[in-house]
């Protein structure tokens, strides 16, 4: 039977799995930000910028889907969290518009600002999105400073439902070491898989050789970064809810416990994170290995999906609140039960988009990358 | 505790009108110019003409660099709703959301999909598939305006929902009423065409500016003529329906219909005007100063009266009318602002008085307040109020705006209709003066989609959801200054892309079809 409790814990699957999706998606950030590093003359640059250049849309259209599915399914979230931390959310869609021109501008005649300054746009999209993004969500662990409260709205003169404790709405964040570790995790994750699709994607011995080198230097820091966070959050206190009564307090080993208690997604953790280090290792033990991003990719995927899993399931709030009993859960932030059960219904359609996406990615790239394709393509950037 | 800040509420107001007002320069060209390419396309697939496949690349790099500022400019609108309207967000966010996520998971991801097709795909699938891949493109295109816009037609004339006092928000319980919503299906039709109109008009006057340099002649035939016909008919389908919008206004927005017509005291066989200029001594909606300086009716009498009832006779009520009430309405005498404030308070205090007794376990009491609140909701927001001038748009701002859109409404079917029988006697080429005057009306096509959004959402405040949340009430707790600042860092970095984009329109236009 479908009950309403049944479709919160759906849709907070599908949040999660779209949030894995889009961290594997971040590759293009992550490739964007090693624009002045890997690449040393005008022609690397270029063939990196058109490699990348064919998959920024979906990256782009991954966050405003997630943006829009979390409006959707978790409103209280989505008002809380974009009205509160406002400066972060705006810094990371700043960056954004930012990127949305850069790719299509930069080797126009008449762009006014000249290459440099769209492909400067592009590195500062690569830096601030991920480590940002990536510190945005471990406040899903380490909780915000925010309290909601139904009744305001009926304060005339005063409505506004969820109100942020303090005036950096967001920047405070970056006070917390935690949400620096997942930051940085994510920043190197993204240019790890980054350096893997160019080593499945280009056709030149050059910038495959030095990509080999790149892996290890953010391979080395993600690996770092990602071990960090999560054993501090294991042995961290979390934010448990009573199943009964609905009432937050902070749990010794609450996110550990609750891989424990919910194997299955212990299981995909692990086998996430031996794929993402098995992609990374094969590419860097053996040269003829190409095929290493679609083992970290794969893995990226599965690995957040189940970290998200583990802050909304089992009863945890997974937007957690210094001001405790405000927290956010699956149950008290969810759409009613007719909302979710028609975007349900729509959700059915996703594996057809699925689909044709995968159709279309794979018509376009029977073959690998070289200068010569980006010279004679018609709409290269 | 802080208290509603006026400067707060009206920094998120520009900001979200310029946001908007961007995204509005570049959507509708992505919509008109799309289709005539994609028309363009199929006719090279039918004929294969390779002529008709250098215009069709020519229009699809126009197409890529605007599409670009499209996608730069909807990023920001999409989270804007919880950024800077977070109350808005969590109270009608059960009905509001479905539609963007929806348009997320289809018709976006629809675009990012074909147009790397259309864009890369030339020499790598068939030209069948590719021709799909271009109708695709556009469908998804065409997708995304429709479900954004059942979202903005919902909170004109809000339906299929019900409040829940448990969670205060209001829940949606029937989405097809929301989706078959009459006012969004007209909503649907009419700012789509108005992209397809902006497209004809662009494509009618690049390709005016070929043939007044004489340069490529046979491609800037082909494109006017493609353009033309596609204007013509999308400006006679905007005409019928802007005259839907204008009945939908007055059945459902009245106060918005009267402040397009400057209509201060109400009248039966009520005339459209034509032209006409605001007297700016008036000051106030009950003072006895005449609101015109001049004015010019269409000469056939009662037009206002059938646009709005379709009855020429019918009885149309001006902003004092509406404030005073007593007049006969669709759904009865109708309320004085005054009456319906009550209403709203009283709706809001019962909805307080209910959670307290919900708190105290206190069941009698608890449903009595529920009834009472249910009784009185659907004038919830007025309790938000204070004094009747709050009911009331910025009158200059909507008339004025109103009446250029129709205006040029008129303008572009007779521009369309002349070049097309130019084009039929074959002497389009040598009309330097239609040449010159059709190109220069490209910025006319901005100017009327522009101002026609400025109706419907000025013409619709005070209201975020009409009669039920006011925009003071739909903000989020942030300061003024943060806002402040956001605002014109949009304006700085939408302004410079605006100025790099025409630039690089431009010469992309001067190398022409041939340099692809
Ligand atoms: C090329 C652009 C264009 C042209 C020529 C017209 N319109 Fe329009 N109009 C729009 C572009 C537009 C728009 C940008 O698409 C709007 C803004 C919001 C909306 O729903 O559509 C709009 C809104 C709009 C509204 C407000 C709807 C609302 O508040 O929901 C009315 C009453 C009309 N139009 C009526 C007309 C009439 C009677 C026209 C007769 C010629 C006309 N429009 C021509
Ligand atoms: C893209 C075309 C659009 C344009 C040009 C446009 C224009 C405007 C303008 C001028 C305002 C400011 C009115 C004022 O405060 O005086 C405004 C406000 C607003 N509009 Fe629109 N709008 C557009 C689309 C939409 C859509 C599709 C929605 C909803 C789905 C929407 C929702 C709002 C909201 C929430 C506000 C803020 C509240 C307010 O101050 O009115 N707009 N818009
Ligand atoms: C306030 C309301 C609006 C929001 C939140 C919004 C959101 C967005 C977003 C996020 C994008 C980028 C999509 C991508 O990732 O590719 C976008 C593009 C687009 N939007 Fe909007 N939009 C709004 C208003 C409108 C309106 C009123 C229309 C049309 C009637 C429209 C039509 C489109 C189209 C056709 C595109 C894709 C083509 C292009 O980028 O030019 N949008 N919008």
């Amino acid at each position: 039977m479908i009950t309403y409790s049944f479709l919160q814990h759906y849709w907070w699957l599908i949040i999660s799995l779209l949030g894995g999706i889009l961290a594997f998606l971040l590759f293009v950030q992550g490739g964007q930000s090693m624009l002045f590093s890997l690449s040393k003359t005008e022609d690397e640059k270029r063939l990196l910028v058109n490699v990348l250049g064919r998959k920024w849309e979906y990256t782009f259209t991954t966050l405003v889907t997630f943006g829009g599915a979390f409006f959707a399914s978790f409103p209280l979230f989505y008002s809380t969290s974009f009205g509160g931390a406002y400066w972060v959310w705006m810094i990371i869609l700043f960056c954004f518009v930012l990127q949305a021109v850069s790719f299509e501008f930069q080797s126009k005649p008449g762009n006014t600002f000249g290459k440099t300054t769209y492909r400067s746009f592009l590195f500062i999209n690569g830096l601030l999105g991920t480590f940002l993004i990536g510190a945005a969500i471990a406040t899903f662990f380490t909780g915000s400073d925010f309290t909601v409260n139904k009744g305001n709205i009926t304060q005339q003169m005063a409505p506004v439902i969820s109100r942020w404790g303090n005036e950096w709405h967001g920047l405070e964040a970056l006070l917390n070491l935690r949400n620096w570790a997942l930051g940085l995790a994510v920043f190197f994750l993204a240019r790890t898989n980054a350096v893997l699709y160019f080593i499945n994607r280009l056709n030149d011995k050059v910038l495959e050789k030095r990509s080999r080198k790149y892996l290890w230097y953010n391979a080395i820091p993600f690996v770092v970064f990602f071990l960090t966070f999560v054993i501090w959050t294991l042995l961290a206190k979390g934010y448990a809810v009573h199943p009964e009564t609905g009432i937050v307090s902070l749990e010794q080993y609450k996110y550990f416990t609750n891989f424990i208690e919910m194997p299955i997604v212990l299981v995909l953790f692990l086998l996430g994170v031996v794929s993402v280090l098995w992609g990374i290792i094969g590419s860097l033990l053996s040269e003829k290995n190409k095929k290493g991003i679609w083992f970290s990719g794969g893995g990226t995927i599965v690995t957040v999906c189940s970290l998200l899993l583990v802050a909304g399931y089992n009863n945890t709030a997974f937007y957690p609140s210094h001001d405790l009993q405000s927290s956010l859960t699956i149950f008290n932030s969810s759409s009613s039960e007719f909302t979710l059960t028609v975007m349900s219904y729509v959700s059915l359609m996703i594996p057809f988009v699925a689909a044709y996406i995968i159709h279309a990615w794979r018509a376009l790239e029977k073959n690998r990358t070289d200068i010569e394709d980006v010279n004679s393509d018609h709409h290269a950037y | 505790m802080e208290l509603l800040d006026v400067t707060l509420v009206n920094w998120s107001r520009a900001q979200f009108a310029l946001t908007a007002m961007y995204h509005w320069i570049f959507v509708p060209l992505t919509l008109g110019v799309g289709i005539i390419m994609a028309i363009m396309e199929t006719i090279y697939y039918k004929t294969g003409d390779e002529k008709w496949k250098t215009a069709t690349k020519f229009w699809m790099t126009i197409f890529g660099i605007n599409f670009a500022m499209g996608v730069a400019t909807g990023i920001i609108l999409e989270f804007q709703f919880g950024t800077n309207w977070s109350n808005y967000s969590w109270f009608v966010g059960d009905i509001f959301g479905a539609p963007l996520a929806i348009e997320g998971i289809f018709a976006f991801f629809m675009e990012a999909t074909f147009i790397s097709i259309m864009f890369f795909g030339w020499k790598k699938v068939s030209k069948r598939f590719h021709m799909i891949s271009t109708w695709l493109v556009m469908v998804g295109a065409t997708l995304s305006a429709l479900w954004i816009l059942v979202a903005n037609a919902w909170m004109q004339y809000p339906i299929g929902m019900e409040f829940n006092p448990d969670t205060v928000r209001n829940e949606m319980v029937d989405f097809w009423a929301i989706l078959l919503s009459p006012i969004a299906i007209n909503k649907f039709f009419h700012t789509v065409l108005s992209g397809w109109v902006l497209g004809g008009l662009f494509v009618v006057g690049v390709s005016s500016w070929f043939l007044l340099k004489r340069r490529d002649v046979d491609f800037a035939l082909k494109s006017i003529k493609v353009g033309a016909i596609f204007g013509l008919v999308s400006t006679l389908l905007i005409i019928w329906t802007g005259d839907g919008s204008a009945y939908h206004v007055s059945q459902k927005q009245p106060m918005k219909l009267a402040v397009m017509e400057g209509l201060y005291e109400g009248s039966e066989q009520a005339n459209l005007i034509a032209l006409g200029v605001l007297n700016p001594a008036k000051k106030s909606y009950n003072d006895t100063i005449n609101p015109f300086l001049f004015k010019l009716d269409v000469p056939i009498p009662g037009l206002l009266s059938f646009l709005g009832y379709r009855d020429f006779n019918a009885f149309v009520p001006g902003i004092k009318d509406i404030v005073d009430g007593g007049y006969k309405s669709p759904e009865g005498i109708a309320m004085s602002f005054a009456e319906k404030q009550t209403r709203g308070k009283k709706a809001i205090q019962a909805l307080s008085d209910y959670r307290t007794a919900k708190v105290n376990n206190d069941t009698i009491n608890a449903s009595l307040y529920k009834a009472e609140l249910v009784d009185n909701y659907s004038h919830f927001g007025y309790g938000y109020l204070e004094k009747p001038e709050d009911l009331i748009p910025n009158v200059p701002l909507v008339f004025y705006s109103f009446h250029i859109m129709v205006m040029l409404g008129m303008y572009f079917l007779a521009i369309f209709a002349l070049v097309l029988f130019l084009l039929y006697r074959k002497k389009i080429e040598n009309s330097r003066l239609v040449l010159w005057v059709a190109l220069l009306s490209i910025p006319l096509g901005y100017i009327a989609g522009q101002v026609g959004w400025i109706v419907a959402e000025v013409g619709r405040q005070p209201w975020a959801i009409q009669d039920i949340l006011p925009v003071q009430a739909a903000i989020s707790s942030i300061s003024a200054d943060s806002v402040k600042l956001t605002f014109f860092l949009f304006l700085f970095l939408f302004t410079a892309l605006l100025f790099a984009e025409i630039r690089i329109m431009v010469k992309q236009i001067k190398k022409g079809p041939e340099a692809e």
